[in-house]
């Protein structure tokens, strides 16, 4: 299926520490925590399809790893039926 | 599983709306543990005194805990103080400079361990200072230990089995006192533990320092912070733990404020 994203992250993995509150604060939940860790060992998130742009996870982050950007045009992208 | 690429910018038109930090704070790095409010709380007075054009015309005076390391990496003027003393040294920042914007940044044992007698002198003064407590009921600093606002039944360091009222005695809500006196203008408290909450916590914050700017009296705004590690448990369980043990305490929303009443 195709899911449209108005919005995307940058996402600095090597500054996160894996505290994982991004995940329940983001309202789409497209956020998930990677299975490979970063060079200080912890976890970090991951971003599917779907982001808003809302800057939930760039409230919530301790560490500041978020940034966000919101596209002019929402981009469409496909994506398996696991991940939706 | 697809992923979208975020290590770089998107290539496609786009408008970026939130940056990684604060403009007024000069890295993203700190050594605070996974989970902790202390970065988020900070982040939202860093805002507001941009917001209010006060960023050339402020004084932070800041105490001792976790927090005292962002007075490497503030971009405002800072001065650190003695344990709990910063609302006696910001008053005399405030005498000297009466147009200059000061606030104290303390934690919970700061406040209320350390410099209760402080920051109740300064209240009844009725000194136009804003203060910003990070509430996490532990000396998060020290190894985690019992302050004087850790909530009957709470695990730190030095009470294993949780805080026992008939032994410790019971915490203390300094918001409450600070509000029953006259010389406060502000009391209120937020928290941090989800992008709601940290949305209504800046609102408070910049409350708080629109009635220094009013000279109005102090202004406190109690922020309630995540410290799981001084907490014993897990980084992601900090916010639901904080709002099942301090929050319950410690109810969020203003207490006092003079210019609603007026």
């Amino acid at each position: 299926m195709r899911r449209e994203s108005r919005g995307t992250l940058v996402i600095d993995v090597e500054r996160c520490k894996g505290c994982e509150l991004c995940i329940p604060a983001c309202p789409p939940k497209v956020l998930s925590m990677s299975t490979i860790s970063n060079h200080h060992g912890y976890l970090y998130p991951e971003l599917s399809p779907g982001c808003t742009g809302c800057t939930a996870c760039q409230q919530v982050c301790p560490d500041y790893v978020f940034e966000v950007y919101r596209y002019q045009t929402p981009v469409m992208a496909v994506v398996d039926t696991e991940a939706a | 599983m697809s992923i979208v690429q975020t290590t770089r910018p998107p290539a496609v038109p786009s408008t970026k709306v939130a940056n990684f930090k604060p403009t007024l704070l000069q890295t993203e790095e700190h050594h605070l543990c996974p989970g902790c409010g202390e970065p988020v709380a900070i982040r939202l007075v860093l805002e507001v005194i941009l917001e209010l054009g006060l960023a050339q015309n402020n004084v932070c005076v800041i105490g001792h805990g976790c927090y005292g390391s962002f007075v490497m990496t503030l971009d405002v003027d800072c001065t650190l103080c003695l344990h709990g003393r910063a609302p006696a040294v910001s008053t005399g920042v405030k005498r000297m400079r009466p147009d200059v914007a000061v606030w104290t940044l303390q934690g919970d044992g700061d406040m209320t361990s350390e410099g209760l007698a402080e920051i109740l002198h300064a209240t009844a003064r009725g000194e136009n200072i804003t203060c910003i407590m990070l509430n996490n009921g532990v000396f998060g600093d020290t190894g985690g230990q019992m302050t004087a606002s850790s909530v009957i039944g709470q695990r730190t360091k030095n009470t294993l089995e949780g805080r026992d009222a008939a032994y410790h005695g019971y915490p203390i809500v300094i918001c409450d006192m600070v509000a029953s006196m006259q010389g406060s203008a502000y009391v209120a408290r937020g928290s941090v533990h989800n992008a709601a909450a940290i949305a209504q916590t800046k609102r408070l914050i910049r409350k708080g320092f629109q009635r220094q700017l009013e000279k109005k009296g102090l202004s406190l705004v109690e922020i309630l912070t995540m410290c799981p590690t001084g907490w014993f448990v897990p980084a992601a369980g900090g916010a639901d733990y904080m709002m099942e043990s301090l929050g319950k305490t410690y109810p969020l929303g203003e207490i006092k404020d003079v210019a609603a009443a007026a």
